[in-house]
Formats: C-alpha cells, structure tokens, sequence
C-alpha cells in the first residue's frame, strides 16, 4: 500500500521496471551484436541512401530493432514525403 | 532403459545449478527413476558436498575417463535414496583432462543403465561448460531474478541454440515474491518476456535451503519447504506429468494480506 502509493506521486519507474528496460536494450545488443552507437549510424546511413530516391522528413521515421521471441528484427517505418527533386 | 541427458549451466556463477542437479536428481529418483548427477566442474568439486556423499569418493569422473576404474566404480550411492548416483568431479586436476568428446562416450556407455543423467556445469563460456553440453539431450539454463544473471543467461541460450542443442528450458530460482509485490524484482512474466524460453520451474528465495545443504540432505525431500516443492513439481514435469507453476503467495495468508492493506506488511 505503502508501495502503491509511492508509485502514484512518483515519476521514478519501479527499480524492477528499470531492470527490465536496461536489460531489454542489454540484451538487443548483445544479440545482434550492435552498440546504440553502431544503431544510431546505421540509421543515419540507411536514410543517407534512401533519401537518393524518396524524399524523406527524419524527423517522422521510425527504425527499431525489435524481438519477436528470439529472434531480432529490424523494422523501419519510413513515411515518403514526396519524390526527390533530381536535377538532371 | 535409455537415459535422458539433461545439462544444468548459467553463464553466471552462483545462481544455483549445483542445488538444482542436486535436488531434481533427488526428486526424479524419489520417484522411481534411475538418476546419475554428474560433476562437471573439474577442479572445483562441489556437487558431493551438497549431495552430503563426499566422504564415500574413492573414484572419480577423471579417473573413469582415464580408465583407472570401471565407470561403475566412479558412481557413488546416495546415503537416502536408492537408484541415486554421483559422479564426483577431480578435485586437482587439470582442466582439459577431460574433453566433450570423452563426456559423450561415457554418457553413452551409462546410457543403457539409466533413466537420466543430470550434468552440472561449471560457470562460465570455456572448456567445462562446452564439456557438460556436449552430450546434452537438453539443457537447462538457470538464472536468478537479476540483471547480471538474466544477461548471462541469455548468452548462453544463444549459445546452447547456436550448438544445434534446441532451445533450453528456464529455471528460475531464488525468486522472493514479496520483492515482486513491491516491484523491486523482475517477476518471472518478466524474465520469461525478455529471454523468451519456455519456463519449467520457479524455485522460491527459500532459507531451507542452506539449512538442507549444510547438513547435506537434499531440500526436495523437505515436504514442508517450498523450495522443496519447486524442485518435486520440476521433476514432474521432466517426466512429463502437467503441474501448475507453484503459487508463491501461499505463504502469506490472510492476516499477512490484511496487515499489508493497513501498511504494516512489507517492508
Ligand atoms: N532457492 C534458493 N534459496 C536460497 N538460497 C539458495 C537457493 N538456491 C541456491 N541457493 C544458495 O545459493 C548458493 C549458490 O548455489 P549453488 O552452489 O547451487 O550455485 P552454482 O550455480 O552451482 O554455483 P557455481 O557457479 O559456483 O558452481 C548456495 O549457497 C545455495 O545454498
Ligand atoms: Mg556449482
């Protein structure tokens, strides 16, 4: 009760949700063998590419590794603002 | 008879797989089966103290392999229940004494003999641990509720997978539940969540439990420990029988729950 109380007038997650979300990210990249700043490039040279055929708005894509049991998978969801202006 | 071969590793030291061979043997034989556990931590013998048999060794795992005894010779009779055997582990050997190819022999030879042998692997990703899962029919990774733990164990099931060994069950052990309660321990939803392996067992925090090892008695024989409980339902469903996950919250009965409710329960 007392627990539950503290819960609702604090903002800190629980140390049990806080273990849980450390070891999700802990466990992604030990998966797939990824640092976050591995992932963060990898993002930022997947849009490098993309943006030579679609126009793309950063600020709207989402790409993320995620579990699906074991298994990794990386999803990007990658809104097209419009074609590419190519100067020919 | 053919044996099943069933391997008990962590990644993490200290997480209880020595307590668990030592218990689900006791629990398998209390049933009727025909159980060797062997010691595979070389150099660090451990599985018979905790059995309560060191004083019987006279052959161990390194000298049946080096064919200074019959096999026979190396396995030694439990004190309390019969079709238990132990073989014990070298206590001063080199490591590399024994390798996974040898382990898959002399669990073939033992094969026949058997209903299982339970394997109890040494910490760690080297030359133990590859030797305990060679001959696994299946492997059991053991974890406590704990991020360091969990880590482990998710590097081994990589690598347990990896060696074509199927996916490994999960044991979860020392789980205290007034910690879950309170959202200061990962709950066995959340460990099974993030390492996504099929539960077998939850094995409670449980004080018997160092009681029963330092007499060298076996907690699963203990019919009034929870723990001991764990360890009988794990067997079970080794054999195949279908028994719930053991409801951890028994312990607290009514008053506990309404004290709880007035703020005066858990601390
Ligand atoms: N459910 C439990 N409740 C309380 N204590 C436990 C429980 N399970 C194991 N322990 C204690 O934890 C300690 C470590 O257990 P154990 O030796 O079985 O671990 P291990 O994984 O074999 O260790 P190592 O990696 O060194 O071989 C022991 O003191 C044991 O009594
Ligand atoms: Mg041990």
């Amino acid at each position: 009760m007392d627990n539950f109380i503290k819960r609702i007038f604090s903002k800190e997650p629980s140390s049990a949700d806080q273990a849980k979300d450390r070891l999700r990210l802990v466990l992604i990249n030990d998966r797939t063998d990824l640092s976050s700043e591995a992932m963060e490039s990898l993002k930022d040279d997947l849009l490098d590419v993309l943006s030579r055929y679609i126009k793309i708005d950063p600020k709207s894509v989402r790409i993320d590794i995620t579990q699906e049991g074991r298994q990794q998978r990386l999803i990007a969801d990658i809104p097209i603002a419009g074609p590419v202006s190519r100067k020919y | 008879m053919s044996a099943k071969v069933l391997t008990i590793t962590s990644g993490k030291g200290g997480v209880g797989k020595t307590t668990a061979t030592a218990n689900i043997g006791a629990a398998l034989a209390k049933r009727g089966q025909k159980v060797a556990c062997i010691d595979a931590d070389i150099g660090l013998r451990n599985l018979d103290v905790v059995m309560g048999l060191e004083n019987r060794i006279v052959y161990d795992l390194v000298d049946a392999v080096e064919g200074r005894c019959r096999l026979n010779q190396a396995m030694i009779k439990d004190k309390y229940i019969p079709g238990l055997y132990l073989i014990p582990s070298a206590q001063t050997r080199d490591k590399t004494a024994v390798s996974p190819s040898d382990m898959i022999r002399l669990c073939n030879e033992l094969r026949s003999d058997l209903d299982w042998i339970l394997i109890d692997s040494p910490a760690g990703i080297e030359r133990g641990f590859k030797n305990a899962i060679a001959p696994a029919d299946e492997v059991l990774v053991i974890t406590n509720p704990e991020v360091s733990a969990v880590r482990d164990a998710d590097r081994i099931i990589g690598i347990v997978e990896a060696e074509e060994k199927g996916s490994p069950r999960l044991l979860l052990n020392r789980l205290n539940p007034e910690m879950v309660k309170q959202n200061n321990m990962l709950s066995a939803d959340d460990v099974v969540d993030l390492l996504a392996i099929h539960l077998l067992g939850i094995i409670p925090e449980d004080k018997a439990v160092l009681i029963s090892t330092n007499k060298g008695t076996p907690i699963a024989l203990d019919e009034k420990s929870l723990a001991g409980q764990a360890y009988r339902n794990i067997a079970q469903r080794l054999l195949g029988e279908d028994v719930p996950l053991l409801d951890l919250d028994k312990g607290s009965g009514f008053f506990n729950r309404i004290s709880s409710v007035f703020g005066s329960g858990e601390k």
